[in-house]
């Protein structure tokens, strides 16, 4: 059962009554038409057979605390989309703004294009199975995965000369990984970041989510499938250890 | 948190306040009904050559006369009128908007006396820090700020701002955190043709404070942006800079970023920043500033307020989300983020 939603001229508040509601009745997919700016879309819905389709430029925080639903948007994105996000998957046909994916602790985000500054900021993970997992087609602004504690961050740069040309890459990192395609320079690296060697392990790892972004947004794995790539994890186990300590 | 949009239309095509109102209302969720404004330039073309002076009193006694008796001292009130109004349910009138048009005497200007600008910045300041129930908030030639405490659209249809028709607007919903929220603290702040809408904080106030002070500005509104209107008019009417290089000593490289530069440029860079250090200004802001030439929109180094901009063949939108723009142009396919302190520039066509 599909419900369809216009939400031209349409406040936030009463869009997303409708959206929880209909999920409550056990509508499995809804488009929403016409959105423009409307905050919050999809924030706290729960269902892993849920499926929301938006055509359209949503506002802010799309999907914060998402538990389950598979989210997909027509257009660009706001700022934080998949803030805080638990569970799920969220795709976005475009670009997005500052602080994609914040705080966020389990499920997968994809972005077709760019992002905005401070992407994956705080991004955390408990276990094996809440491990969040951030791919960006395109290129990203600063401070990427700055403060990150854990989850995958993977930039693809398509199309691109070099996939990452901004500062402060994994800027306060202390757990997690960011894996960017081709080289990065070394005064790009944020304090506490440090590059690794990326391995034929590394990529049968991140292989399921370069296949499963690709199948997305109908792109040839093939050509991303090697070991060209720059790992950027925390220098040390603890590396700010000493940062708010007086011996 | 605030909501701030700009647009230039480079053939000097005129637009009225319609569609900047609709826009600036889309981002409601940016402010809490404490100030919203907005300005537009090219709306005065019967007195283009005077100074239009929007002045807020208190009553229509002490301070008006005081102000009349300033302004008839040293140049010609061509036309003045109370600014008209449509009361608002949603908005109280707690002041009484008023427009001068004035023209400076000859014989008060030139050589050491100054520009014509000067006078009418002097005039300004004296007015703001001297006169009790009296602030002139728009001080440009053929422009003018409209803003009050209240939400976009009651702001907009108190000022009645569809009368008006301009090719260069600037909008702001206020979100005010740690000023107050009265009507001299709405935005856009003006000094000449300077007009700011700023989202953020400058908390580098009392060092550019005292910078500006020091060339006689008076800092009497309340709040951070103020400043950054006498930053402009300072760097770019009286040392000349153009917007570009203003920016570049507003919200510099960092010195790891000059180091990198080709000669050139970092000799360059490295001038700015040490002629201007005290005029660096830190903090989040994302800021747009419009003048008779044109409009720039510019975020501090690291980016901590959102910017977009969108693109048309004879438009240009800073916005600070790009459903705003939408709401004017829902086919625009040039849309992108500025870099941290990239200065984006719009002017008119040759």
């Amino acid at each position: 059962m599909t419900l369809r939603i216009d939400a031209k001229n349409m406040h936030y508040t009463p869009l997303n009554q409708q959206i929880k509601a209909a999920v409550a009745d056990g509508v499995k997919e809804i488009v929403l038409d016409n959105v423009l700016g409307q905050r919050f879309i999809a924030d706290g819905l729960r269902g892993d057979d849920v499926r929301i389709v938006i055509n359209g430029v949503p506002g802010g925080d799309l999907a914060m605390l998402m538990n389950g639903p598979t989210c997909i948007v027509h257009g660009n994105g706001e700022h934080a989309p998949g803030n805080t996000m638990n569970s799920g998957l969220l795709v976005i046909h475009g670009s997005a703004g500052d602080a994609v994916a914040h705080g966020m602790r389990g499920g997968k985000v994809y972005i077709r294009n760019n992002i905005g500054y401070r992407g994956g900021i705080h991004m955390k993970q408990y276990d094996l199975d809440a491990r969040p997992v951030l791919v960006i087609g395109g290129t990203a602004h600063s401070f990427l995965g700055e403060y990150m504690a854990g989850g995958l961050v993977l930039v693809l740069g398509i199309g691109l000369e070099k996939s990452m040309t901004d500062r402060g890459i994994g800027s306060g990192i202390h757990g997690g990984e960011i894996i960017i395609r081709g080289e990065v320079e070394d005064h790009l690296l944020g304090v506490g970041a440090k590059k690794f060697e990326f391995t034929e392990a590394d990529l049968e790892r991140i292989k399921p989510e370069i296949e499963g972004f690709c199948a997305r947004f109908g792109l040839d794995p093939t050509e991303f499938l090697d070991t060209n790539y720059t790992r950027i994890a925390p220098s040390s186990s603890r590396p700010f250890a000493g940062k708010y300590v007086w011996e | 948190m605030c909501g701030i949009i700009g647009v230039i239309d480079r053939t000097k095509s005129r637009m009225d306040g319609s569609c900047i109102k609709a826009a600036l209302s889309l981002m409601n969720e940016r402010g809490s009904g404490d100030g919203a404004g907005y300005v537009a330039y090219g709306i005065y073309p019967d007195y283009a050559d005077c100074y239009a002076l929007h002045v807020f009193f208190d009553n229509m006694e002490e301070p008006k006369e005081k102000v009349d008796e300033i302004l008839q001292k040293q140049g010609t009130i061509v036309h003045q009128e109370e600014i008209p109004t449509t009361e608002q349910p949603g908005l109280k009138k707690v002041h009484i908007p008023w427009r001068y048009f004035f023209k400076p005497f000859k014989d008060q200007i030139g050589g050491s006396l100054g520009s014509e600008d000067d006078l009418v910045k002097d005039i300004v300041m004296e007015v703001n820090a001297g006169i009790k129930g009296a602030l002139v908030f728009s001080s440009g030639k053929n422009m003018g700020v409209f803003k009050a405490s209240g939400w976009p659209e009651d702001v907009a249809n108190f000022f009645r701002i569809e009368e008006y028709e301009g090719y260069i607007w600037l909008a702001h919903n206020r979100y005010p955190t740690n000023t107050p929220g009265w009507w001299g603290g709405a935005h856009p702040f003006n000094l000449l043709d300077w007009s700011v809408v700023h989202n953020g904080e400058i908390t580098s106030y009392g060092t550019n404070k005292r910078y500006v002070e020091g060339y006689g500005y008076k800092c009497t509104l309340l709040t951070d942006t103020e400043v950054v209107a006498y930053l402009f008019d300072l760097l770019g009417r009286k040392h000349g800079l153009s917007k570009e290089r203003i920016v570049k000593a507003l919200a510099p490289p960092f010195w790891d970023e000059i180091d990198r530069m080709p000669p050139a440029e970092e000799e360059l860079n490295r001038a700015i920043r040490l002629t201007y250090g005290s005029a660096l200004m830190n903090g989040p802001f994302a800021i747009v500033v419009a003048s008779t030439d044109g409009i720039v929109g510019f975020t501090d180094r690291i980016k901590l307020r959102p910017l977009v901009v969108g693109e048309t063949e004879n438009r240009l939108y800073i916005s600070s989300e790009e459903a705003a723009i939408r709401v004017i142009e829902p086919g625009i396919e040039n849309i992108y983020t500025p870099r941290a302190g990239e200065p984006i520039i719009g002017r008119f066509n040759e």
